[in-house]
């Protein structure tokens, strides 16, 4: 395998990585490499910290192998190797009448990732995470490839969620959904305040919900947001035109706080007071970023960080309280989500809790960062814990409150990968393989 | 009327490319190359994403044993025939240099082999009176340069066979497609260091399969390699041996 030194960030571009790296378009590619110079595997690293680096060791980019191996079309269960993107496979199935079961918040993230992140998505209060779908993967060992069913249990769980530990995974199978159609009708309805949005979260009985929230809004108007409520449906809608780029890193100003909070004010009251309905293709609902490619590069050159947690209902008022503090910080810029979460999660590292997820956008700069580790030290006293996809701050002594499971895994991960070939970077700020 | 494609070298990067393409809209492929595996699974993908015929066949430049069994399959379609070949190879120069029984291997892989294949298939597309055939030489087939000359003169040879091969179909309605790309992000580039102008694969194919939908007969892509190769050609020879570039 021909090797490639690349300098290559996360998706907040904050923290940075150089090395050399692999890029297999055929199985038996992959295989030969695993087998001489095994490396962490790598997909369109969307993780927006250092999840998707490996400083000065070796990785191997999954991206070219991305073909859909099999699909039966009686039970919808589909067999795709784990550089896909998730928005390919939609784009593909949804004109036939399915949807990927669980898709994130972009279409770029790969399968391999998503399995690797245990992604969740806006219908994961009933659906659950997408490694919940996994009926069945096949990890790139040294000893070639090795078929995974829920049946080895400790393996399964110690992969999914398990940020690439247990090795490159080659690729996975489960099942898409039954869609009406290629369009989503949206409700949109404008939130007041805090008070009211946690209800209107808890009460959905929608298929897709997600809060929009203006997290520079504070007073009488902390928490006002927008709610969306989408089911699939038919009919036609133009495709969302896509491929609008951002040519350059944007000018320090872009985000200021003046900037989004007028944006922030436009943006809640371009709903009407009544709500209304929308129809909008799929992409455009579930990838509403995508549509705007490297939009990363708008927080200019420093990069930006993104911090979400989720915690239990019963610890609302914490989140309340981390709210405040982040509309008085005049820090957030305009991509702020709320939604709630159900119980659903695949894995011993996996992210999702039952509760409440606010996630938010920030600027790189000293005070975001101060302010960053102050919500992470609330979420772990309202008993939460930090999406490691979006981390690029937290601290590792917080790591067993938040992930009481990572003994499990740990004991797994030392079995399969006792060198610790499959290290990233995350993984040694936040001592994850150190014994415990 | 239905249209399927014999692609040769289909586990290539660019060809991976072109035939997921034309797969999505609905064409037929016949994917021919050496791997085997690989060659099922990218029938598998293609016959997903909407190829009304996905079939793996052997295809060997170096073999011409091998391409009998991918006419006979040819003969027996129904619809209009095309075929696109990506096929070719590039040792280092300096390997070359060192081994010269590497030229013919080269030259077989890059030039014999295709234009064997393509003679033999011709009678079939003039039969059928339409057709494309895609025939996908590089820029480095525009000059012979210190760098990778006997790629390039393959290169040239197969343009120079392409540009016959048209002026021959053309007049049954077979049209046929030179394909110049320049350095492309493929696994034979990966990991050489400063290639000008890289472009993609999906870039290159989506190029390709327009050119041959408007009956371009020579294309440049990306096209930032015309006006390149028109001053590279323009050299004077006295100046160009002199040059390293």
């Amino acid at each position: 395998m021909r090797w490639k030194t690349v300098e290559y960030s996360g998706w907040g571009r904050v923290h940075k990585a150089s090395g050399d790296m692999a890029r297999p378009e055929r199985v038996a590619a992959l295989l030969d490499t695993v087998k001489a110079e095994a490396a962490p595997a790598l997909g369109m690293r969307r993780s927006y910290g250092d999840a998707c680096l490996n400083s000065d060791g070796k990785a191997i980019d999954m991206t070219r192998l991305d073909r859909i191996l099999a699909f039966d079309a009686e039970t919808g269960l589909v067999h795709v190797e784990a550089g896909l993107q998730i928005g390919e496979l939609l784009k593909t199935f949804a004109p036939k009448g399915w949807l990927p079961p669980v898709m994130p918040g972009t279409g770029f993230a790969t399968i391999g990732g998503g399995i690797a992140m245990d992604v969740h998505g806006k219908n994961h209060h009933g659906a659950g995470s997408f490694g919940q779908h996994i009926t069945e993967f096949t990890l790139a060992t040294p000893d070639g490839p090795k078929v995974v069913t829920p049946s080895e249990d400790a393996l399964f769980k110690a992969t999914i969620g398990g940020l690439g530990q247990t090795g490159p995974i080659l690729s996975a199978k489960f099942k898409l959904l039954k869609a009406k159609g290629d369009v989503m009708v949206v409700t949109e309805r404008r939130v007041k305040d805090w008070e009211e949005f946690l209800p209107l979260l808890d009460n959905s009985d929608a298929t897709y919900t997600v809060g929009w929230i203006d997290a520079t809004a504070w007073g009488d108007n902390l928490g006002r947001g927008i709610l969306e409520e989408a089911e699939t449906g038919g009919g036609l809608v133009r495709p969302a035109k896509r491929g609008k780029k951002v040519p350059m890193d944007a000018p320090g100003f872009a985000l200021s706080p003046p900037v989004v909070r007028s944006f922030n004010a436009a943006y809640w009251r371009k709903v009407p007071a009544k709500g209304r309905t929308v129809v909008k293709p799929i992409d455009d609902f579930f990838f509403p970023l995508d549509k705007i490619r490297d939009w990363n590069r708008l927080y200019g050159k420093a990069g930006f960080h993104q911090f979400q947690c989720v915690v239990p209902v019963s610890e609302a008022e914490a989140l309340r309280e981390m709210m405040e503090k982040i509309a008085r910080s005049g820090l957030a810029s305009p991509l702020a989500v709320l939604k709630r979460m159900g119980p659903g999660r695949a894995g011993y590292m996996s992210f999702p809790m039952e509760g409440y997820t606010l996630a938010l956008d920030f600027r790189n700069n000293d005070k975001a960062e101060r302010l960053i580790l102050k919500l992470e030290d609330m979420t772990i006293a309202a008993k939460g814990r930090i999406y490691l996809a979006k981390d690029a701050l937290a601290r590792s002594a917080n790591i067993a409150a938040m992930y009481p499971e990572h003994a499990e895994w740990l004991k797994v991960v030392q079995e399969m990968d006792p060198e610790g070939t499959y290290t990233t970077d995350i993984i040694r700020r936040l001592k994850l393989r150190d014994p415990s | 009327m239905s249209q399927t494609w014999i692609i040769l070298g289909a586990t290539s990067t660019i060809a991976r490319a072109f035939a997921r393409m034309v797969a999505t809209r609905g064409d037929g492929v016949v994917l021919a190359g050496r791997d085997m595996a690989e060659l099922e699974t990218i029938a598998a993908d293609c016959g997903i994403r909407g190829a009304q015929l996905a079939e793996a066949i052997r295809f060997d430049a170096r073999d011409p044993a091998s391409f009998d069994p991918i006419l006979e399959r040819a003969k027996a379609l129904d619809g209009t025939i095309s075929a696109a070949v990506f096929v070719g190879s590039m040792p280092p120069q300096e390997e070359i240099d060192a081994d010269p029984s590497l030229v013919d291997g080269t030259i077989t892989d890059s030039f014999a082999g295709p234009a064997r294949f393509l003679t033999a298939l011709a009678p079939l597309l003039e039969d059928r009176g339409k057709g494309t055939v895609v025939g996908v030489g590089s820029v480095a087939g525009d000059r012979g340069r210190l760098g990778n000359y006997v790629y390039g003169s393959s290169k040239a040879g197969f343009h120079a066979y392409l540009s016959g091969l048209r002026n021959r179909l053309g007049r049954s309605g077979v049209h046929v497609v030179t394909v110049k790309p320049g350095t492309v992000d493929t696994a034979m580039t990966w990991g050489m260091d400063k290639l000008p102008f890289l472009a993609q694969p999906e870039k290159v194919a989506g190029d390709i399969l327009r050119a041959a939908d408007k009956k371009k007969d020579i294309l440049y892509t990306p096209f930032i390699w015309w006006p390149v190769m028109t001053i590279i050609r323009a050299i004077p020879e006295r100046i160009f041996k002199k040059m390293q570039i």
